[in-house]
């Protein structure tokens, strides 16, 4: 189910569908969050993610999937489980940001592309952070 | 009680520092560990989608091949393997309907549901040989080097496989105390080094790893002893650019521990490898009068 | 008008040198890509292809099993089970759902060999995709070969060139391992590029091949190149058939020719 929804001239789209998406990948459930903001307290990435991790998981509430297309903050994420473990609601919340990495990765769209990496860079980088970004941020 | 040897990708190639300073320890410590001859990658981080089972199959492959060996427990020395295998081994101990599903999948290979026990090379060090045995055995103590042990992320998160309970750092702790040095307390230990983003980000751009190092500065650490390839790199290689951005104030030399404990049990520095480190490491402990005493 | 004798399916008898097909021959049904064909039990895939009307344009090369042009995918009626094979080797069974597939898209990295060295790192950076292992097995179960390709990728993530090179070395670049591989690696053309690197900066040189060389390039075997090339038919055939040849099983070193003027 998808509400158009107006309000002061911001067009958003809540989604039902999209809410039951992330739990089920994620196996959470987003709405325990009562957005006390922990989680962008504890991140480590939070200053060069678009939007801080409380409000990835105010929008993954409502199913807002279009309004986290463009955003970077779940592929800055570095699943590093600061916020896991501090949360106060037991939200393990990088599985939540897995989840929205997942819903674009499981489509065919990379968000880095392996072959355009300069031969330099990949010869230098210890294999460790080939595997697991490639694991993160291709699809 | 057998134990089985993983030594992880990266191990191989540009992190042997870590690996063969380690295990030149545990010969000097007599402890006897047999490497897994065949092993694939561990995939490096764990796979956190409830549906996705088939980046378990690395992990699992792994603790199966252990089993066939017969290994009692699997020790690792990189954090990132220690905490994949770790959280695979308790999804196939605990979760029977996914452990069924990646065993039949894996029909080439026998069934696995969580009998080796996987261990982390400083809980080896605990519980197969204690702190007061290497103390016996140091040779060339690390006195006056102040050492603060960096855990990253994957030793202690999530809890349910961390090494120790969140916030204690008594392993590393101890083991320095042990070999000499002086642990300063430091309040970014298990701060995220950035992780694998140093891929999707131009190097003195981590401001993960920057904000470790500068509290590091402010603690007044000559030296972080690390356990993961991925942490040493991004604390280790960037620190030019971070002093060209003010980033920190200093350079903060890096170890991996097994490095720092193979010197006080008078490893010979050659098979340590310090020229994979940042070359200030090396003249940190040659500026301590740290030398191999064999 | 219903017919109710039972009669034996005619046989028909491939023509050329294709199907040679045994007496008493009995027929089955074999499906290519869905169709229902009945071909002479106990042919290969591929002559039972040829049997029922295919012709190989490409997919056909060496048919000795070796050149890796014919690799096939077949499932058994009623089964999931995958199963692969190559055309030319691979006896038809009852009720095999078969398709070719001649070649399959995949990256092969342009270098100059010269340029290269013996870090693993270079083979790393032409094909960062190895990186994309997920130790699913499935190139493995796929190889007619019986390689043990995951185990090679493997090695090459841990930077080990000369045990992906050995364990590689039975590829015969047919290309399945890469049609299933869910990390979209290439593994025939990264194992292939291994073996070079291996064999040219690794691998220690043969001593005598590089006397040898050196033998051809100082001349030492024109004149007698020249006088074969200039003699006649018959006696060149002469020469042939007197030519002095070691004993069928001889034991190794215990012969010797009389004639060691090029040795």
């Amino acid at each position: 189910m998808t509400l158009p929804m107006n309000a002061q001239n911001v067009s958003v789209d809540v989604s039902l569908v999209s809410i039951e998406k992330i739990n089920t990948l994620s196996g959470e459930n987003v709405k325990l969050c009562m957005q006390c903001g922990t989680c962008t307290a504890a991140c480590p990435m939070a200053d060069e993610m678009d939007f801080f991790p409380r409000k990835v998981m105010h929008l993954s509430q409502f199913g807002m999937l279009s309004r986290m297309n463009d955003i970077n903050t779940y592929w800055k994420c570095a699943s590093c489980h600061s916020c896991s473990v501090r949360c106060p609601r037991g939200i393990d919340i990088a599985k939540v940001m897995e989840a929205l990495r997942q819903l674009v990765l499981r489509t065919s769209k990379n968000y880095i592309e392996p072959s355009e990496m300069p031969a330099a860079q990949i010869k230098e980088l210890p294999a460790i952070v080939m595997v697991a970004g490639f694991r993160k941020l291709t699809s | 009680m057998k134990i089985s040897y993983y030594p992880g990708c990266t191990l191989k190639l540009k992190a042997k520092n870590l690996e063969l300073a380690g295990l030149a320890s545990l010969k000097a410590l007599g402890i006897d560990v047999e490497e897994m001859d065949r092993w694939n990658c561990c995939g490096a981080v764990y796979s956190l989608t409830d549906d996705d089972l088939i980046h378990h199959v690395g992990p699992v492959r792994n603790l199966v091949r252990a089993k066939e060996r017969g290994a009692d427990k699997l020790v690792t020395l990189c954090s990132m393997c220690y905490n994949t295998l770790a959280r695979a081994n308790q999804l196939m101990k605990t979760d029977v309907v996914k452990r069924d599903t990646i065993n039949r999948f894996m029909d080439d290979e026998i069934d696995y549901a969580g009998e080796v026990e996987v261990i982390h090379y400083l809980t080896l060090l605990e519980e197969h040989v204690g702190w007061d045995k290497i103390k016996a055995k140091v040779k060339a103590p690390l006195t006056d080097l102040k050492v603060a042990p960096y855990y990253g992320c994957t030793l202690q998160r999530p809890q349910d496989v961390g090494i120790e309970p969140m916030g204690s750092f008594r392993l590393m702790t101890r083991l320095l105390e042990a070999i000499g040095a002086t642990v300063v307390p430091f309040n970014s230990s298990d701060k995220c080094c950035g992780s694998y983003q140093v891929l999707n980000a131009p190097a003195g751009d981590n401001d993960a790893a920057a904000n470790v190092l500068k509290a590091a500065n402010q603690a007044g650490i000559e030296a972080l002893a690390t356990s993961c390839p991925l942490c040493e790199y991004n604390l280790g290689k960037q620190q030019e650019q971070f002093l060209a951005k003010s980033k920190i104030t200093a350079h903060v030399p890096t170890f991996y521990f097994t490095q720092l404990l193979a010197m006080a049990l008078g490893v010979s520095p050659e098979v340590c490898h310090f020229e994979l480190n940042d070359i200030r490491s090396l003249q940190l402990l040659e500026a301590k009068n740290i030398q191999a005493a064999a | 008008m219903c017919e109710t004798t039972t009669k034996q399916p005619e046989i028909k008898v491939a023509t050329g040198d294709r199907a040679i097909l045994p007496e008493g021959a009995k027929t089955i049904p074999i499906f290519v890509m869905g169709k229902q064909y009945q071909v002479p039990e106990t042919l290969t895939i591929m002559k039972a292809m040829e049997f029922a009307g295919f012709k190989f344009l490409r997919g056909a090369g060496c048919r000795g099993g070796i050149c890796g042009a014919c690799p096939t995918v077949y499932r058994m009626a009623g089964d999931y089970k995958l199963h692969f094979g190559l055309a030319c080797q691979t006896v038809v069974q009852a009720n095999m759902y078969l398709a070719q597939i001649p070649f399959f898209p995949a990256n092969r990295a342009s270098y100059n060999i010269e340029e290269m060295n013996a870090a693993a790192e270079g083979i790393q950076a032409l094909y960062p995709e190895i990186f994309r292992c997920v130790a699913c097995n499935l190139c493995t179960k796929a190889c007619p070969m019986e390689v043990k390709v995951m185990d090679y990728i493997a090695a090459l993530k841990q930077g080990n060139i000369e045990k992906a090179a050995r364990l590689s070395f039975d590829c015969i670049q047919c290309g399945l391992c890469a049609s299933r591989c869910m990390g979209e690696i290439p593994q025939y053309h990264v194992a292939q590029l291994a073996r070079r690197i291996f064999a040219k900066f690794i691998q220690p040189r043969f001593e005598h091949l590089v006397s040898r060389v050196k033998e051809i390039e100082s001349g030492k075997y024109d004149q007698m190149l020249d006088e074969l090339t200039k003699m006649d038919h018959e006696t060149l055939k002469k020469i042939y058939v007197e030519r002095e040849r070691e004993p069928d099983l001889s034991t190794l070193g215990a012969w010797k020719p009389k004639e060691t003027q090029y040795l």
